[in-house]
């Protein structure tokens, strides 16, 4: 009896040894949080497939609206983490999710350290709304110049002179600003942070670009969602946020002066306007601080990440196929128009091309899937 | 076999995989942990710097065991005043009354509420009270996470010591009375130095359950990664940087954080075995 007891202490010790090699795999569980799995009876019973995705909470209004609307259509039920960009280019590492959803796109280095190949699928774009929460305040004028300082603690009162000389009329509040940002790793963060190194030097010099950031000033707050409703919570509050949140929460947002010298708000067509300029054969570009007249100047294409190789993790032809015509379904003409009532920019036709294109370079160990 | 050597086998499994769950995982936390301590040494601990930026990454958890410390301590300092005095009023002076046993249910109530309830009720109601007493402008911060930890660490706090104080023997108090003494005095030369050790002990587990609390503090303390100026300052608490920071981390980043797991597991080993010595100390 002993013996045993003696195998069995060493089975696990061994056990435990082996778990420590990998201890990566104990994250696994991350993008189960947050995941909503759209459910209803499903009309056409036969494919008992199922999707998942994490990621952007950018672009989570779109894809909610858009995969119950393929559920309908379909009856493949595809579930979508609003988990932040980092935490679903962190599951599709993993290998957990059938893509990811990310406003940052994998620089060079990041995408040599996924396991596979990975391609990006450009969704939609969307405007990085600068939205504040101020009494009686419903439009405030901004330059980069003022907004860098805001973001960087030196204007820390509504009640300043630069603000006011740039808002004539506007009556501000003696009320400190709390500067509100994100808490996890984002890619609104990646594309807000991008438009700020390219307008200011010393916030390229002491901040830097990227999914979470080392701030200067402000308080933290998780997701989209979480900084929305942080804003409008809190008297004095400014930060930045996808277009259709401050939408959907009625928070008031700010015409920002783009490169060109004229001040915008963040409308489709304003983003739209940004995104007509140049696009590489990959898709990786950001379109923030554009020089076109009528641009807003921090907007950003939403990707879908994936694998150029399907067949991993003992995935089935079929669960690849679906996938790949999923993605190919959110480029269709139908998908395009939900995404401008959530007040997202369509994808230009060319871009749209790009994408269909990049999408049938896709496979399943050499065979095609589109 | 008979059945007391299954009996006693049985048992001996079970305990052993207890002590393989707990190595295992001190084991996991100290492995992971190794990369940002061969980078960074022991300037891990004591800096200030928390930068993710790819390219310039630094890694310091001095800002979050800063917050750590401070809320708990914070907490303990409001919530002590208000516990004392509630396991005096129950196991003392309204003992077994019906009073004591509605206020005694209460307070175990507290103990129930599931902590995301505590921070949505902080960030509706305590929030903007803050911001309206003028403390600071956004209401958020060390001492906004302080006051909820401190109502949710009152009933382990009360309980315990609660039980300790109607534990002390009739006869003390008795003799203590029989010389002349007064109730006051009865219950601060008497009850409570019999009771020391116990108080002492529930207020340090109520320290240790302040700690590691996640939820509430995450949701109103502002999550700023920078070290606190103030009590109305925001900041951040090692708890809520792992809750915040996990989903995405993965390198230098993902270590840092296990890192700061393996110090909050070592700070709350300590306050419970410094309670326990306590216990033995002055039992």
């Amino acid at each position: 009896m002993k013996k045993l007891l003696l195998l069995m202490v060493v089975a696990a010790v061994g056990l435990m040894s082996c778990q420590n090699a990998n201890s990566t795999n104990s994250k696994k569980a991350t993008e189960a949080e947050n995941t909503s799995t759209v459910a209803s009876p499903n009309p056409n019973p036969a494919p008992s497939i199922s999707l998942s995705g994490a990621g952007s909470t950018f672009a989570g209004p779109l894809y909610k609206t858009a995969f119950s609307k393929y559920l309908k259509e379909t009856g493949i039920s595809v579930s979508y983490g609003l988990t932040g960009s980092g935490a679903g280019i962190r599951s599709l590492k993993d290998r957990v999710v059938d893509f990811c959803g990310s406003d940052a796109f994998l620089s060079n280095a990041d995408m040599a350290k996924m396991p596979g190949d990975v391609v990006h699928i450009p969704t939609c774009s969307g405007a990085v709304d600068i939205a504040f929460n101020l009494p009686g305040i419903a439009s405030l004028k901004l330059t980069p110049e003022v907004l860098t300082k805001i973001f960087m603690g030196k204007i820390n009162n509504w009640n300043n002179a630069e603000l006011k000389e740039l808002n004539p009329g506007v009556k501000f509040p003696h009320l400190a600003i709390s500067v509100v940002h994100r808490s996890d790793g984002s890619g609104t963060t990646s594309i807000f942070s991008d438009y700020m190194s390219k307008v200011s030097k010393a916030w390229k010099d002491q901040v830097g670009t990227g999914k979470s950031l080392n701030w200067p000033v402000g308080m933290g707050a998780k997701g989209n969602p979480g900084v929305a409703g942080t804003i409008s919570a809190t008297k004095g509050a400014i930060g930045y946020i996808g277009s259709d949140y401050a939408f959907a929460q009625k928070i008031s947002f700010a015409l920002l002066r783009n490169k060109a010298g004229n001040y915008i708000a963040p409308t489709i067509a304003a983003v739209s306007a940004a995104g007509k300029g140049e696009m590489p054969a990959d898709t990786r570009v950001m379109e923030t601080n554009s020089s076109a007249a009528d641009a807003y100047p921090i907007s950003g294409f939403t990707w879908i990440i994936i694998y150029k190789n399907q067949d991993y993790n003992g995935r089935s032809f079929a669960q690849a196929q679906a996938n790949l015509k999923l993605i190919d379904w959110l480029l269709d003409p139908q998908v395009q128009a939900i995404a401008k009532e959530l007040k997202y920019a369509p994808l230009p036709e060319k871009v749209v091309k790009l994408a269909k294109g990049i999408l049938r370079t896709v496979n399943y160990n050499g065979k095609p899937l589109l | 076999m008979n059945s007391e050597k299954v009996t006693k086998n049985i048992l001996l499994v079970a305990s052993i995989i207890l002590i393989l769950l707990a190595t295992g995982m001190v084991l996991t936390l100290i492995s992971g942990s190794i990369p940002v301590f061969e980078k960074f040494g022991f300037q891990f601990i004591f800096s200030n710097k928390w930068n993710p930026t790819t390219g310039r990454e630094q890694y310091g958890a001095l800002p979050f065991i800063v917050g750590t410390v401070v809320t708990s301590i914070l907490a303990l300092i409001i919530c002590i005043p208000l516990a004392f005095s509630a396991s005096l009023f129950i196991g003392e002076y309204y003992k077994g009354k019906m009073v004591s046993k509605i206020i005694g249910t209460l307070v175990d109530l507290l103990a129930g509420i599931p902590s995301i309830v505590y921070g949505l009720w902080g960030f509706y109601f305590l929030r903007p009270l803050i911001v309206q007493l003028g403390f600071n402008a956004q209401g958020f911060g060390i001492f906004t996470s302080s006051v909820i930890l401190a109502i949710m660490i009152i009933p382990y706090a009360t309980s315990i010591s609660t039980e300790i104080i109607s534990l002390v023997p009739n006869h003390l108090k008795e003799a203590a009375y029989s010389l002349g003494a007064t109730r006051m005095e009865v219950i601060f030369y008497v009850t409570v130095p019999a009771a020391r050790s116990g108080i002492i002990a529930s207020y340090i587990l109520a320290l240790g359950r302040a700690l590691g609390e996640t939820m509430a503090v995450t949701m109103l303390i502002g999550n700023s990664n920078r070290i606190p100026h103030g009590i109305f300052d925001l900041g951040n608490t090692m708890a809520s940087v792992i809750a915040n920071q996990f989903g995405e981390a993965e390198g230098l980043k993902f270590s840092a954080l296990i890192a700061i797991a393996l110090l909050l597991f070592l700070i709350t080993g300590l306050i419970n075995g410094i309670g326990k010595l306590i216990i033995k100390k002055f039992a």
